[in-house]
Formats: structure tokens, sequence, C-alpha cells
């Protein structure tokens, strides 16, 4: 109740978000200091206990310098001991083997090209000679560097419990054995023995390709550097320039700029209608005395259910041209005497993608309002009916705040999701129509997302260095965006409040 | 200035404003008329007995009045919401001339299980040359919902226990980890995806069977992301109950299999269903997982295929079957599984 009484004394919730934003960037710059001052001194530290480890080790410690883990065989540690022993072992064959030769050339990406591999006798091309490949050689050099400093922390972790052991030794305190250490793997630290397998899943389907698409953004390569025929490199902040660069109609920058105004007017379009819309048939529904309310529920609910490849291949068929039902369906009855362009002009494509988006999001708009509408407490009513105030303003002080208030969250959450609402447009329309004021393969109704995926994924003549640089750009609007949101909202705050 | 940036004419930008406005002073209208009737009705029953009978009958009239306006829109918007299914599944029947795909009737003439025959016989369509001219619509099925009970499976034994982690346990790293997550998560989802591919070539997870291992992976290894909503379900679970058992001896692994665990149905079928109808929604790592090996592909590549410009035609009731096939079993199960679903998905966006 006092969450509710505090939206009600300052009923606009934008302000109050937009207010929020200012805060976030004014304290920005403090945080930003903050962090490396912290960090600066976590070094420091770290090089401090690493001094004493030397200095005061006995020749157990010492030696966990060179075999990992020795210090935790001496006492008695059996299983850490192999563990870390198991790491050294991989780590050695691991820099032996694989990993030299990517890092090496991380810095170049590579300067051997691929050349025809002629057989002598015949004069004939048999193959290829083999050459640099700058894709593996930045893939697997994150690998590597990613490898190594998760080694390096290992090893410090080691040589940390080795000192540690020692000192418990010299003390005459009892030291983790085994079976103890078994014993906390379910108990102590349960956390490690769950996190493991998520955390390593994460790191390679996440966090490396990530790490390895961020570093395109600062390479040139494209359909002119593809390899393994072609070699590409690093060129810094040159592809950042060159989007930003606004000379000529279809230039990137221009087409960067359209799209993203489209991007931005779609969030706000596709989540104002599917949020109002979902509230209306919430509140339809949920009417006093409206009969089989579940059946009517379960009809709006299928379209969450089938796939929106299906029901959006089916739709974009519907809206075809040529051949499409509605345009049969229209002739057949005489309404129309020439096909209508549903997906083939600008304005009319833009708007049935918004419709479109519509017939899909408001079912999934409607299950979340739908409790939250039921919730609102009459007493707020009441007291507004006592002051003499009318339906009108009820609703726009009463309902249409708490609503907000209670789900901004998820309004936010909406709005970057619509942001980056790939299916609908690549379903529908594919981006298209297409515009000799955007380059291409940019159309009128793509999304950053959607030109993203043409350009890296899909495209005949693929740009991965542009559709990286826009991958960044669309995560700095969505991380603001969220962060703010997130950083503000009571459930992050308070979270201990809860248990 | 917008409007040059927006590629719209100032006339264009003019009509899509007055529509959007209307459509939005429409909407908002029609909210505020039915929370005011709502709020009379309430305010009426409320007081309990009517000051004049005759005004009483006349609101009578009225809320009938109103009660069937709203059922003849609600079964307008729910026939419109449908449609477009039951077009599809009828047309899957329909008995007709394969060069007008669309024929402007509703419900079929002529019916015929054509359609379904070619769809299960698995056999190579006589007409197409292309390399997706198989149309193995059972092994396609078969391989997605292996897929997806395997996927389903591990993402969420991750989830579980990533949320698991987060909520209970309190470890140094634990906040930093959470925000880590929190802003991978912002990252375009296909971002990464070439040097996903890449990643499963180096482990030779590109031949044969072994793609729908990779399938797997991709579908489930970064699942441990997916932790705020049953992350947000433990929280509510009380730390008494957790104190308690550690008072009687437990470990923290007997606490989250005995004690969470047996507690969070709802949030653990939420979990699942999310997960199984994920290989069945996806169409893009498929494809490029698969690259137009459509033996080993999934549903969704397969039906994707079909639609293809030149195959258009000749496959479109083909498609509508194979779309049935795939949107019936998944509809079931969910609306079995609603409730579980409204539950975890209003409990994890509505917390504020």
């Amino acid at each position: 109740m006092a969450e509710v009484n505090a939206s009600i004394k300052k009923p606009n919730a934008f302000v109050a978000f937009f207010i929020s934003i200012g805060a976030w960037f004014r304290a920005f710059p403090k945080r930003f200091v903050n962090f490396f001052k912290r960090l600066g001194l976590k070094i420091a530290n770290w090089f401090k206990s690493l001094w004493r480890i030397v200095k005061e080790g006995n020749w157990k410690t010492r030696m966990s310098f060179v075999v990992m883990g020795f210090g935790c065989f001496a006492y008695g540690q059996w299983l850490r001991g192999a563990l870390y022993l198991l790491l050294e072992v991989g780590f050695v064959l691991f820099m032996v083997f694989f990993g030299p030769p990517y890092l090496g050339k991380f810095g170049t990406l590579g300067t051997t090209l691929q050349g025809p591999l002629i057989d002598q006798n015949t004069g004939l091309q048999i193959g290829v000679t083999e050459g640099d490949d700058s894709l593996m050689i930045l893939l697997f050099g994150v690998v590597t560097i990613l490898f190594i400093l998760i080694f390096a922390v290992l090893y410090f972790k080691q040589l940390r419990n080795a000192f540690a052991n020692q000192e418990r030794a010299e003390f005459g305190m009892p030291i983790d054995g085994t079976k103890d250490d078994v014993k906390n793997m379910l108990n102590k630290n349960f956390h490690t023995t769950i996190l493991a397998l998520p955390t390593l899943g994460i790191a390679v389907f996440t966090v490396i390709p990530l790490i390895f698409m961020i570093l395109i953004a600062f390479t040139n390569y494209d359909y002119e550097h593809l390899t393994p025929g072609n070699l590409f490199t690093w060129v810094g902040f040159k592809n950042f320039a060159e989007l930003f660069k606004f000379t000529g109609t279809s230039s990137m920058g221009q087409t960067f700029g359209k799209l993203l105004g489209w991007t931005l007017l779609w969030a706000v379009l596709s989540t104002v209608t599917t949020y109002i819309g979902g509230m209306i048939l919430a509140i339809l529904i949920n009417y006093k005395g409206v009969r089989l309310k579940k059946v009517y529920r379960a009809f709006f609910v299928v379209t969450i259910a089938v796939p929106q490849f299906v029901s959006l291949l089916i739709i974009s068929k519907f809206l075809d041209t040529q051949n499409g039902l509605i345009n049969q369906l229209l002739k057949s009855w005489g309404w129309i005497d020439q096909n209508i362009k549903w997906l083939g002009e600008t304005n009319l494509a833009r708007l049935m993608v918004v419709v479109v988006n519509m017939w899909i999001g408001v079912p999934y708009s409607m299950l979340i309002t739908s409790g939250i509408l039921m919730n609102i407490p009459e007493e707020l009513y009441e007291s507004a009916r006592i002051d003499g105030a009318g339906p009108v303003k009820t609703f726009f002080k009463i309902t249409l705040p708490y609503m907000l208030f209670v789900t901004g969250p998820h309004l936010i959450t909406q709005f970057v999701g619509n942001i980056n609402n790939f299916n609908v447009i690549f379903l529908l329309t594919g981006g298209g129509p297409t515009s000799p004021d955007l380059r291409s393969p940019a159309g009128k109704t793509d999304l950053l997302i959607t030109w993203l995926y043409d350009l890296t994924v899909n495209g005949e003549y693929p740009n991965y260095k542009l559709g990286s640089v826009i991958g960044i750009l669309v995560f700095i609007v969505c991380a603001v965006l969220s962060l703010v949101v997130y950083g503000r909202t009571s459930s992050v705050k308070n979270e201990e409040d809860f248990q | 200035m917008m409007t040059a940036l927006l590629g719209l004419s100032q006339a264009a930008v003019t009509a899509m404003t007055i529509i959007f406005s209307l459509i939005i002073v429409v909407q908002v209208g029609v909210i505020g008329w039915l929370i005011i009737r709502h709020r009379e009705h309430v305010a009426m029953t409320e007081l309990g007995k009517p000051a004049k009978k005759k005004r009483y009958r006349s609101m009578k009239a009225k809320r009938i009045t109103v009660l069937t306006i709203i059922h003849i829109v609600l079964t307008v918007l729910a026939i419109v919401w449908v449609l477009p299914f039951v077009y599809v599944v009828l047309h899957s029947f329909r008995a007709n001339d394969p060069l007008s795909p669309f024929p402007a009737k509703i419900i079929p003439t002529e019916w015929t299980l054509d359609a379904w025959a070619r769809l299960f016989n698995g056999k190579p369509e006589a007409y197409s040359d292309a390399k997706f001219a198989w149309v193995n619509f059972p092994r396609w099925w078969i391989n997605t919902l292996v897929i997806a009970c395997f996927s389903c499976v591990i993402s969420t034994l991750f989830t579980l226990m990533t949320s698991y982690a987060f909520s209970r346990m309190r470890f140094k790293l634990r906040q930093p980890y959470m925000k880590l997550i929190l802003i991978l998560g912002m990252f375009p989802g296909f971002l990464g995806m070439i040097a996903v591919y890449n990643i499963l070539v180096a482990l030779n997870l590109n031949e044969g069977i072994l793609k729908d291992v990779a399938l797997v992976m991709v579908y489930s290894g970064s699942a441990g992301m997916g932790y705020y909503v049953s992350k947000g379900f433990f929280d509510t679970i009380p730390k008494a109950l957790d104190e308690s058992a550690k008072l009687d001896g437990a470990s923290q692994a007997q606490i989250f299999t005995k004690i969470t665990l047996p507690l969070s149905k709802p949030i653990i079928v939420y979990t699942a269903l999310t997960a199984f109808m994920g290989p069945w929604m996806d169409f893009i790592f498929v494809k490029m997982i698969c690259r137009g090996d459509t033996d080993y592909g999934t549903v969704a590549l397969g039906l994707q295929t079909m639609l293809e410009r030149e195959q258009f035609m000749t496959h479109w009731r083909l498609f509508c079957a194979g779309a049935t096939m795939v949107a019936v079993p998944i509809t079931v199960l969910f609306m079995f599984l609603q409730k579980y679903y409204v539950e975890g998905v209003t409990g994890g966006s509505v917390k504020g």
C-alpha cells in the first residue's frame, strides 16, 4: 500500500523515470573512477599476498609454484591436489599443441595467404597451400586468452591454498581433507557445484562468441575479406567512423539513422498498442457477468502456443500481393479491383507490421495485465469518489498510474524486446520494401536487428564488421534503458526484504 | 529532422499520427468507459438496496445491453484471432487446383487427405528438383521431439541450479555474476552466431546426427542466463524452512532437492514448458547449423524450406498440414499447463 500511495503523490511515472536516467548518468563518472580505484587496490593486494607467499612459504608451498597442487598433496588434500595437477597438465598440453599458433598471430590476424598448390608433374592445381585463417586465429586466440586468464586465477588460488595449509599446520589447526571437500561441495560450496556446468555453457555459447563478435567490430571482416581465401586484420575504430558518415543519400550513416528512427518508432508503437490492447481485452474478459471466461481466454492464448514462424509465415502468405488470401477475398467480394500491396509500400507495410504485431502480442499482454487490473484496491476508487472525482479523472489519476507503476518494469522489458523484435519483421516483410535511399540490403521496415541479421548471417554480401558495430550500438541502447530500470526496481534493491 | 530521419513524407507522417492517435484515443476511451461501467456496477451492488425501483430496472437493462455488446465484441475478436489457424487446418484437407493456393472460401468444397498422405509417406516429391524436395516430415518431427526433450531436461536443470545458487547461497561473486548475466542478455542473441558455429565445427559437431547434439547444446547451453523468473520464485519461499532443515543437519544439496524443488512445482513446469517449446519455435540456429540438410533438422527448418519462393505453390497445402502437426501438440500441451505459464509470466514480469 505504501508503494501505491507514493505513486499517487507523484502520479507522473514518466517524469520520475527520466529523472532517474539523469541521476544514473550523473553518478556514472564517480562510479567509473571508484571502479578503477578499487581495481587498483585489488591488484596491489594481490601482489602483496604473492610476495608474502614467496617470502614466508616453506619448501612445500614453494614447490606449488612449479607443481600445481603440491601444497595440497603435502597436507593430505588428495582430491584438490589431483584436480590442480590435472589442470596444470591440461594447460601445458594446451599451450604446447594448441594455443601458441593462434596467440602468436593474434596481433596481425595472420599474414600468410593461402595459395594454389600445384602438382609438380602435371602443372595442375590439386589443392591449396596452408595459409592463415584470420577467423580461426581470432576465435581461438580469444579462447586461449580466456583459458590463460582462468588458469592464472586458479594458479594463484592453489598458491594461496598451499600457504593457508602451511599456516594452519604451523598453528596446529585442522586442515580440510578430501572427505571434508566432498562434504563442502554439497553444502558450504554447493553454489560452485551447481554453477559449474551452467557457467561452462554460458562461457562457451555466450561469452566467447560475444567477445569474438565485439572484436570483429574492430576488424575489416566483410565479403571482401572472407576467410579462408582471404585475410582480415585490425582496423581500430574505422568501422564506427564509417557508420557515422552522413555524406551521400544512401550512405551508411543515413541508413543507420533512418533505421534507428524507425526502430524506436516501432518499439514505441508496438509496445503501446499491445499494452493498451491487452488491457482492453483483459477488462473485457474479466468484466463481471461475462460467461465462458476460460474459453475466451483459451482462444487468445492459442496464439502464444503456436510457434511464431508458423503463425507469421501464414499471415505473410495471406498478405501476399499476387496470391494472398486477403486480396483474393476482397476481390471476390468486389471491394477492390487491383491487388493491394500490403507489405510492398512503405507506410502500409509499417502499419501492417504494427497491426500483425498486435495480433501476436495482445494475448501475452492480456495474460499479464488481467491479474493486476483485478487487484487495484477498491479503496482508491471509493476515496476518489468521495472527493468528487469524475470517472475520466479517476481513470487517468488512478487506474492508469497504478497500472504503469506496477507494470513499469514489464513495459521497459517489452520496449527493449520490441527493439529486438526479430521474428515479426523478418517473417512478415523480411525488411522490405527496399528503397533507393537506404543502403542495400536494408529495407523500409528493417529494424536494426533484422538489418544486423542480413549483414551477418543471411546476406549475399556479408558485412560482419558493420553488423558487429550495429550489435554493439543496439546493446548500448538496451543496456542503458534496462540498467536504469532494473536499478530502480525495488525487487533488485530490496532483494533481501522478500526473504 | 525527425521526418527526414525516418524517410517518411510529411503527409504520411501526418496520416500515421492521426491514425495512431485515433487508435489510442479509441482504446483509452473504451477502457475508461468500461471501468466507469464496472465501478458503477460495483457501487450499485455494494449499496445493496436500489434507490428507486424504476432506476434499478433501467440499470439492469443497461447492464444486459453492455454485457451483450461485450460478448459480441469478444466473440468477434476471438474469431479474428483463431481464424487464420482454422483456415490453415481446413486448407490442409482441401482438394483444389494447386495453382491457386488461396481459394477465396474458408470451408473447402471438396475434401481430401492427399496432403496428409504426402506429409507422412516420407518420399521425395516427384515434381521438385531441389535438394529440399525431401519432405521427410515424420523424421523432422521426431528429430524435433528428441531435441526438445533433451534440451528441456538440460535447460531446466541449468536454470533451476543457477536460480537456486543466486537465490539461496551467498558468495563473493554473486552480485557481479548476476549483473554480468543481465548485461550479456542484452546483446542481440545471434550476434555471436558465427562464432558459435565455428566452435561447433571445432568440436566436430557438424556431421550427421552430431548436428542434433549441437542443436541441443545451442538450445540449452546458455540456459543458466534465464534464471530471473525462477530466482524470483525461489525468493518467495520462506527462508525459515531452510533454517529449520539446517538445524536438523540437512546440507544445502538436501535442502535444494528435498525442500525447495518439491515446493516449486509451478516454476519447474514453467521452465520446462518454455524450454520444451524453444526448439519447436527456433528457426534461426537450426538453419545455421544444418545448412539446408533437412534430414537432421527440426520441423522449423523443413517447414521454412517448403515456403521458399519456387516451392511455395506446390508445397503450400503440405505446409498447412505440417504446421497443424506442429501447432496442435504444442497448443494442447500449453493449454494443459497454461496455469503454470501464466503464473511464471506474471510472477516474472510484474514484481515491482
